[in-house]
């Protein structure tokens, strides 16, 4: 029979919805599922997805929030006369996030209904390949059938499960920016950059924090640029417990958790009570329940993910997928937004444009933020040889930093450039305050094919950070002091 | 007692160490006069290549009696106490909102100027200091007096206390720089201050009207009400001349809803004493420019800046037949910064027809040096450079205005996108949701070329800079659309 609609989405968040509206503008009929299966904690939220409920946005708000702490004792340095004590009230800040958040659930559902799109708050899974059978949370079941499927479900953090008390006394950033209260002395045992931001922000409210870690921080990330991150945050205040690994959580009579932990260094086994764990050790594509198997739909065996080719098709006929739940992509929401939006394209607007996934810079939010766009310089030197790469670098002042007597140490830049007559740039990397702004428009440049001689020809806008990179001349080869020194 | 050195006369100069002998028993390679952004970039440059270098700075103290030491206008009376104040006002911004981000301190908040202007001065200070010893360290002679020709490849330093001292040189860098206009009316020089004064002064200048529609104008009068002053600005007629008019009219309108008061088409024609005072009161009277109508109104302080003029006119320029533009002062130099002396060369706020910014000072000065000392060919590339007006709601912009893009590719042949954006970072302290704002205007027929890019909001300047290397690199709006968004900042949009 006839397929009920033209394209059904399956995950209302970044990538689901981009490719939905765009869909819906061509005049097709469009339905979107999104569903939230709540955290062992209890947690959950409406229509949006990840970044708009438990990702980006309240992360940038807090961070916002634990900047703001700072910015206060930047205004006494610059005449502003602010009584002690100053403290923050979690419940306020969490509050107005959460009623920020909701109303982002709230626009997605007008436009939803403004572009005719259908929404269903049910959890889908594959009857075949063009029919899907949705749950409500009661148990209703609706069948819709669909000539184009998409899958975009996201992911959802791990737990440690084997570690003792892991599941029952943790928290993951699902729960965390849906508190009512604060999360007190905070432990997190961590992999990946939304713990070191969640850290980073829960220490410039004020709150004890501490990051466990068993290697290296921001894996995949530049090396140099991610031992600066974690060593502004140790002079921020943040507590690392370096290559040490969890074994086991506790709940005290006090209500408090004991977690113990094995320090590899000294070989040794420690204890420490904290109010919050919060794990951050990786996400999980979200597809056990989706019935895979059934239509065929590939994974990869290792990481679950499921596998698509440059045009965001799966292994079956006229089922794709995007964003976070696809394998090899970079996990942001820009990049999901992009690939649906050019999928529906594709699919229903005579588009052959595919997905670009090279050069997509990112920033973490950490309290001193870094950027970057491009290579790292290890994977700089992997591909191209040391001998053909030449690293400009410098260290710099934010001019803001002088009066409030803020520590600078860690604010640096590096350009990673091919050698040679040209001079292309691999790989830009800045760490300093507006970090996200900073890099935005070179990665427009990068995407132009910018070369080191371009960026020089380009004059500064004073006084700013930014300009810094435009006037980038020490080599890392010369050995040179690379501290910027005044006009 | 006066040491004069007489042309020609053979002296046998002391070797500076490594430097290489200088030709014709000139006294110098490289004399420039003025030490701001310009001249001493292209001074430490010069040193680089081995040459003997001096740097001749002084300030003409101000008709309130205020001077300042080496660096020039950017580091002293320009971009850098600027942006400090302008990062005062943000903070007492900050401070609002980070009351909903859940901090928690008194009501009271009251902002004590000499606090803030001490720090400010304090690390000003630390520049001036920074460039002398930059400047020694580099072995470039420095001498804090006055400079002008007095004849071919001479001209004559006149220090604090009259002494004069002559000094030759087989070239002659001008980077003089500018300084506040006055009215020309009764009590201006009296009782007005300038941005020459307000960075340094020594007591809140309180109740203030600002008169000039200029950026420094605009500058000043946003972060002294962003500091709780009650601000009044008089404007003759448009907001931001030379600027794109939409955007400029954009800043108007946000900096009037936050509370800064606009007079429009009114200009200052007398300033009375009211009463003496730290600050005084001031009475200003002010006749409409279309048609008879007199206003009268007190302030504390009143601020000038209605433009700046060239520092060209009293350096003996005539003496060694540099030509002037009579009107201006500007002086006209070729697209290698040569006067149409040839031996004479100009960089900074002074020439004729380029733009007025610290950063194209300071590459002008060192390709310049380049190309006389070091076969060097490249020239200051004066085409999209970017800048960015810190107002309350910062501006940033590279390329053509729209108007001047319709003007010059015709309104068929351009195309103009915009977006209207809130920040996320204002959404939780519920401010303004309308206001920050973003365009490009593209070349229709150059592939649709990016030519002109303006933004409107938080930290416009670091926005800004990646677009203008972006422009450079010959972006076009497809290459936009296809670079992914950093999420979520502004520069996405």
């Amino acid at each position: 029979g006839k397929n009920e609609y033209d394209l059904l989405v399956i995950g209302g968040g970044s990538g689901g919805l981009a490719c939905a509206k765009q869909a819906a503008q061509f005049g097709r009929k469009v339905a979107v599922l999104d569903y939230v299966e709540p955290s062992p904690q209890g947690t959950k939220w409406g229509l949006g997805g990840t970044c708009v409920n438990v990702g980006c946005i309240p992360k940038k708000l807090m961070h916002q929030a634990a900047l703001l702490g700072s910015a206060l004792k930047d205004a006494q340095h610059y005449g502003w006369n602010i009584a002690q004590p100053v403290h923050h009230t979690w419940s306020v800040m969490a509050q107005a996030v959460q009623n920020y958040v909701k109303s982002l659930n709230w626009g997605h559902r007008v436009q939803l209904q403004d572009k005719k799109v259908k929404y269903f708050n049910m959890r889908g899974s594959f009857s075949d390949p063009h029919t899907i059978r949705g749950l409500t949370k009661a148990g209703k079941e609706t069948i819709v059938t669909a000539e184009n499927i998409v899958i975009a479900t996201g992911g959802r953090p791990k737990y440690p499960t084997h570690i003792a008390g892991a599941l029952e006394y943790g928290i993951t950033s699902d729960d965390l920016f849906w508190l009512k209260e604060s999360p007190g002395k905070t432990l997190t045992p961590f992999v990946f950059n939304v713990s070191l931001e969640c850290a980073g922000f829960l220490t410039g409210i004020g709150l004890d924090t501490t990051v466990m870690m068993r290697s290296i921080p921001l894996r995949g990330f530049d090396q140099q640029m991610a031992s600066l991150v974690t060593e502004h945050m140790e002079s921020y205040g943040t507590k690392f417990l370096k290559r040490c690994f969890p074994t086991k959580v506790e709940k005290l009579d006090s209500n408090k958790l004991q977690v113990t932990w094995k320090n590899t260094d000294l070989g040794t086994e420690e204890t420490d009570s904290f109010d919050t764990v919060m794990w951050a050790v990786g996400r999980a594509p979200d597809t056990e329940t989706l019935n895979l198997e059934t239509v065929g739909v590939k994974t990869n065996s290792e990481t679950g993910k499921i596998i698509v080719d440059a045009s965001e098709a799966t292994s079956v006929p006229h089922i794709y997928a995007v964003g976070d739940v696809t394998e090899g992509r970079p996990e942001l929401t820009p990049t999901a937004i992009a690939a649906g939006k050019l999928l529906a394209q594709r699919l229903f607007g005579q588009s052959s444009e595919l997905m670009d996934y090279d050069n997509v810079p990112t920033t973490v939010f950490t309290p001193l933020e870094y950027s970057c766009v491009g290579l790292s310089e290890e994977a700089a030197v992997q591909c191209y040889g040391s001998d053909n790469i030449e690293v400009y670098h410098a260290y710099y002042k934010p001019l803001e930093f002088t009066v409030a007597e803020r520590d600078a140490t860690q604010c640096y830049m590096k350009m990673v450039c091919l050698q040679g007559r040209e001079q292309r740039i691999l790989g830009l990397h800045f760490i300093g305050p507006n970090a996200g702004e900073v890099i935005q428009g070179f990665a427009l440049g990068i995407k132009c094919g910018a070369t080191y001689p371009q960026l020089m020809k380009t004059v500064g806008i004073h006084p700013t950070c930014a300009e810094e990179i435009t006037k980038l001349h020490i080599t890392k080869r010369s050995g040179l002091d690379a501290t910027v020194t005044g006009c | 007692s006066v040491q004069v050195h007489k042309e020609g006369e053979p002296q046998k100069l002391p070797e500076m160490n490594g430097h290489t002998p200088v030709p014709h028993s000139y006294d110098y390679d490289l004399i420039v006069i003025g030490g701001g952004s310009g001249g001493l970039a292209a001074a430490k440059e010069a040193a680089k290549y081995e040459k003997k270098v001096m740097v001749l700075d002084f300030v003409t103290p101000t008709p309130l009696g205020n001077s300042w030491g080496l660096g020039g206008t950017c580091v002293n009376v320009g971009c850098i106490p600027k942006k400090l104040m302008h990062q005062a006002a943000l903070l007492g911004q900050a401070l609002q909102d980070s009351r909903k981000f859940g901090w928690q301190f008194t009501e009271e908040v009251t902002h004590n100027w000499m606090t803030m202007t001490e720090s400010v001065q304090n690390y000003i200070g630390s520049l001036n200091w920074g460039y002398r010893v930059a400047l020694r360290e580099k072995k470039v002679t420095y001498e804090n007096a006055y400079g002008e020709f007095v004849g071919p490849h001479t001209v004559k330093a006149t220090n604090k206390r009259g002494v004069e001292k002559l000094y030759t040189a087989e070239r002659f860098l001008i980077a003089t720089g500018e300084r506040p206009r006055y009215l020309d009316i009764p009590g201006d020089k009296e009782y007005c201050i300038s941005s020459d004064d307000l960075f340094s002064l020594p007591y809140c200048p309180g109740k203030t009207l600002v008169v000039g529609a200029s950026y420094v104008a605009l500058e000043c009068a946003g972060f002294l009400a962003g500091l709780g002053l009650d601000v009044t600005v008089m404007v003759r007629s448009i907001l931001l001349r030379g600027f794109d008019q939409d955007i400029a009219n954009k800043i108007g309108e946000y900096m009037e809803e936050h509370g800064i008061s606009f007079i429009r088409e009114f200009v200052p024609i007398k300033v009375e004493q009211i009463e003496e005072g730290t600050p005084g009161r001031l009475k200003v009277i002010a006749k409409s420019t279309k048609g008879n109508q007199i206003i009268e109104g007190e302030y504390n302080t009143v601020l000038l800046a209605i433009g700046r003029d060239a520092c060209t006119r009293k350096i003996g320029l005539d003496k060694v037949g540099v030509t002037i533009n009579e009107k201006t002062g500007k002086i006209p130099v070729n697209d290698e910064e040569q006067t149409n002396v040839p031996y004479i060369y100009a960089v900074g706020d002074i020439l004729q027809d380029k733009l007025e910014l610290t950063p194209v000072a300071i590459q002008a000065g060192r390709l310049l040096v380049q190309r006389l000392y070091a076969g060097a060919t490249t020239k200051c590339d004066y085409v999209n450079v970017p800048t960015t007006v810190f107002t309350p709601l910062e501006y940033g912009a590279c390329g053509y205005s729209e108007e001047t893009a319709v003007e010059k590719f015709g309104e068929e042949n351009i195309e103009v996108y915009h977006s209207h954006f809130w920040p996320l970072e204002w959404t939780v302290p519920s401010r303004d949701n309308n206001k920050c704002y973003a365009k490009i205007i593209c070349n229709i027929q150059d592939n649709e070329r990016v030519i002109g890019f303006h933004v409107l909001g938080p930290n416009a300047g670091e926005v800004t800079q990646g677009f203008a290397a972006a422009i450079k690199c010959g972006l076009t709006k497809e290459q936009l659309d296809s670079t992914i968004g950093i999420h979520p900042v502004c520069a996405e949009v």
